[in-house]
């Protein structure tokens, strides 16, 4: 029994926060939200030679062969910086779905170019309704009526909706099966539409982690340093509390998606049951940490201004983003209401 | 990570069970808020004590197993899965047992760690005064060194002392130097309650049993050598008792966990009448989720100490997450238990309402024993998060 990182594992993740935190600046994500695109090309190709587009790509594809656990630390850091580049979906969902669909030459095209940066692959599943970042993918898998097909780009078409979130890119897509190449269907596509929505979730819950402790940043510097009756706010105990709240349950929200995380690396049966659990409790804390944050901000929270709201609004977004609370809630239930549920001390692992 | 028992330690899980499996008491024990019960858990501390099972991470010379930390887990759960009874003497084994190994000279380990553990001598807790509740810095009651040096003389009064009514020593914290200020010139005493000068007055908690009391100190004489650290180093002493008990042995996962599962079991044997308050569904899969979440965490924490990491403000943390999600789960077993709720467990009419009440009542106190949860919040802002203190 180790419930803790390896040494390794933790290293990573202090090298690759270091790097965001340097290089997805507020000001850049800004930028970004600038452009027709709001992705960047440099960027993508920063993180590829940092090994993190090919993080779950077999190494004979030039990528890590890691597993979630691997990366559930480094999707945290991606979530403290609010990245909008989709890799934390590359990682979790596309790559570890392409392997499963057991095609082997679409593997052996698009593989080694994930790995090395060159492509993307973006996934859709039906419980989002709409695609995030289809439009810079190199390649489309989507569901589609129970089957999961693979899409040429140029086959589909897109239709842009505008999140509040202005760092999310979200199209309807729409494409013809005949023009697709069928990856699976029935009950192999069933399993792999709930292996990906799994990862997909794991990932989500991860950056809200990220999320919620870049808010309780954010605000304590804030409340630091704005002074009100003489004295700096932050010493005022309402506002020390709405702080220490979000705080505690952070501690309570990180164990569950580590376990989630573990349980899928280990194909553990649990799995859909532990990752509920994480992205239920995981965006629940975010989703604190966003009201929280906004209350000590004061007036300065509800502006466009103040970075807050570039994470507020990712927190917004993901509560329902790979299946909302009532989806999750009811995983959960099915698990422990059924007869033969195994509950109680001593019966976690 | 590898969140799986290994061989040892599996084989370790089966030799709890089957050691309290043949000895914890078919019929459950009296309340130890009564003389009777409390008797009764002194007799079962000694049966633990003979199977070598009542502190088993203390370290084997001093009669205990030198448990690791996932041991004491693991025990714990098979403790509270076979229903076995409360401790009554929490406050020696976890909390000044552990101290007195620190802090204590080897005379004074070998003189109290062994009645400590058979259960002869059980122990209360002395800092709260009627003055310094949260604010344990405020100490007042008076322990002044006599003119030859032998012992001290304490005067004063303490308060909400639990176990003392029929406990047999009293450890805490007295002001030696009378000119002293907050944590300064406080000195850690252990005193026998059978000394001359003290009165124990018992105060009935809400259920109605004498669980605390009130200490009163009248020209205590107590002998030198029970002064545990050295005089006016009573503070480190202390918080070095409250790091063990805020820490992470005050409570197990496995009390929570075995809470949920009964929670879940009381839902689904009233699901018809429960689900006509959407909310209850929730709050039960919810408990579930938080307990599994409090075990996870304790887990963490465990092997993070194991491997050399020190305790910081998962204190606070762990104080304010059981202690709410006690009062939560019990407030859902209420409800699903509807008007049966508040009947006490032997009215006529009661029907199978097990323990729900007396739990919901003493989950009241939780937020409050430990540091107030208002004050552990305190501590997470400042001390975790780094906010300013003034
Ligand atoms: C069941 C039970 C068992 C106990 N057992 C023992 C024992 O064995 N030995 C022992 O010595 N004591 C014991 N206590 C006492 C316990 O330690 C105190 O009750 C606790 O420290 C709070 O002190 P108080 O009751 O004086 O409340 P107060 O300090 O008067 O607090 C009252 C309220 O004011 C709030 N408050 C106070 N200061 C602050 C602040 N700075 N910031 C924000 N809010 C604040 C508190 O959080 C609380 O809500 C026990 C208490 C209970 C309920």
């Amino acid at each position: 029994m180790d419930f803790t990182f390896s040494e390794d594992q933790l290293l990573f993740q202090e090298s690759v926060r270091d790097f965001l935190v340097n290089e997805v600046t507020p000001e850049k994500i800004r930028e970004l939200w600038q452009t027709e695109s709001g992705r960047s090309d440099a960027l993508w190709a920063q993180l590829a030679e940092l090994g993190l587009t090919g993080m779950t790509v077999p190494e004979q594809y030039g990528g890590l062969g890691m597993n979630e656990l691997d990366f559930v630390l480094l999707a945290q850091e991606a979530g403290y910086v609010a990245l909008s580049e989709p890799l934390v979906n590359s990682v979790l969902v596309a790559a570890p779905l392409l392997i499963e669909a057991g095609n082997t030459q679409l593997a052996d095209e698009w593989l080694a170019k994930m790995a090395s940066g060159e492509a993307r692959v973006i996934v859709g599943l039906e419980i989002n309704k709409l695609v995030e970042d289809a439009h810079c993918a190199d390649l489309l898998l989507l569901e589609k009526a129970g089957a999961v097909y693979a899409v040429n780009p140029a086959e589909a078409s897109l239709r842009e909706n505008k999140s509040v979130d202005p760092g999310r890119k979200l199209f309807a897509v729409e494409f013809e099966a005949s023009t697709a190449v069928l990856l699976a269907d029935g009950e192999q596509a069933q399993k792999l539409i709930t292996r990906a929505l799994n990862r997909g979730a794991l990932g989500v819950a991860a950056q809200a982690l990220g999320l919620a402790q870049r808010m309780i940043d954010l605000s304590v510097q804030y409340t630091s340093e704005r002074k009100q009756f003489g004295v700096a706010i932050g010493s005022f105990q309402a506002v020390k509390h709405h702080m220490a709240n979000i705080a505690f349950r952070l501690e309570y929200a990180k164990t569950p998606v580590y376990r989630a995380a573990y349980a899928l690396a280990n194909d553990l049966k649990t799995s859909s049951e532990n990752v509920s659990h994480a992205k239920l409790v995981a965006c629940e804390v975010a989703d604190l940490a966003a009201k929280n944050s906004i209350q000590v901000h004061g007036a300065m929270g509800y502006t466009w201004e103040v970075d807050l709201h570039i994470f507020m609004k990712r927190a917004w977004a993901f509560n329902s983003n790979y299946g909302t609370a009532g989806f999750h809630k009811q995983r959960v239930a099915t698990a422990i209401f059924n007869d033969g549920a195994q509950l109680g001390a001593g019966k976690t692992f | 990570m590898k969140l799986e028992y290994t061989e040892q330690q599996n084989a370790f899980r089966e030799e709890v069970r089957a050691w309290l499996k043949a000895n914890v008491p078919a019929e459950p024990l009296k309340s130890f808020d009564t003389e009777e019960g409390f008797q009764q858990h002194r007799e079962w501390e000694a049966k633990l004590y003979e199977g070598r099972w009542g502190m088993i991470t203390w370290p084997e010379e001093m009669g205990g197993r030198g448990a690791d930390l996932l041991q004491w887990l693991i025990f714990e759960e098979e403790y509270y899965a076979a229903g076995a009874p409360l401790r009554v003497n929490q406050n020696g084994i976890f909390l000044l047992g552990p101290t007195l190994m620190e802090y204590g000279t080897e005379q004074q380990k070998k003189r109290f760690l062994n009645g400590m553990a058979t259960g002869k001598d059980i122990w209360c807790q002395g800092w709260s005064e009627p003055n310094a509740g949260s604010d344990m810095a405020a100490i007042r009651s008076r322990a002044d060194l006599s003119e030859d040096g032998s012992h001290y003389i304490i005067n004063g009064q303490k308060t909400w002392s639990t176990r003392a009514v029929w406990a047999d020593w009293c450890f805490g914290m007295f002001r030696t130097d009378p000119e002293s200020e907050r944590h300064h010139g406080l000195t850690f005493i252990l005193v026998p309650l059978d000394s001359e000068g003290i009165t124990v007055r018992p105060i009935p908690q809400l259920d109605g049993l004498p669980g605390f009391a009130e200490i009163f100190f009248d020209n205590v004489k107590v002998p030198v050598d029970c002064r545990l650290g050295g005089e006016g180093d009573g503070w480190s002493v202390a918080m070095a008792t409250a790091g063990f008990e805020r820490g992470l042995m005050l409570r197990s996962p496995a009390r929570f966990q075995e809470t949920a599962r009964r929670l879940v079991e009381l839902y689904k044997a009233n699901q018809q009448s429960a689900d006509e308050d959407s909310n209850i569904r929730d709050e039960v899969m919810r408990a579930y989720m938080d307990a599994e979440a409090y075990c996870l965490t304790t887990y963490q924490t465990a092997c993070r100490l194991m491997q050399g990491g020190k305790i910081g403000a998962e204190a606070s943390t762990n104080k304010i997450f059981w202690s709410e999600l006690d009062q939560r789960m019990h407030a859902t077993g209420l409800k699903i238990l509807a008007t049966r709720g508040e009947l006490e467990p032997e009215s006529p009419d009661a029907g199978e309402v097990g323990k729900w009440l007396d739990g919901w009542l003493f989950s009241q106190s939780g937020s409050i024993y430990a540091g107030t949860n208002e004050i552990q919040r305190n501590i997470i802002a400042e001390r975790l998060l780094g906010m300013p203190r003034k």
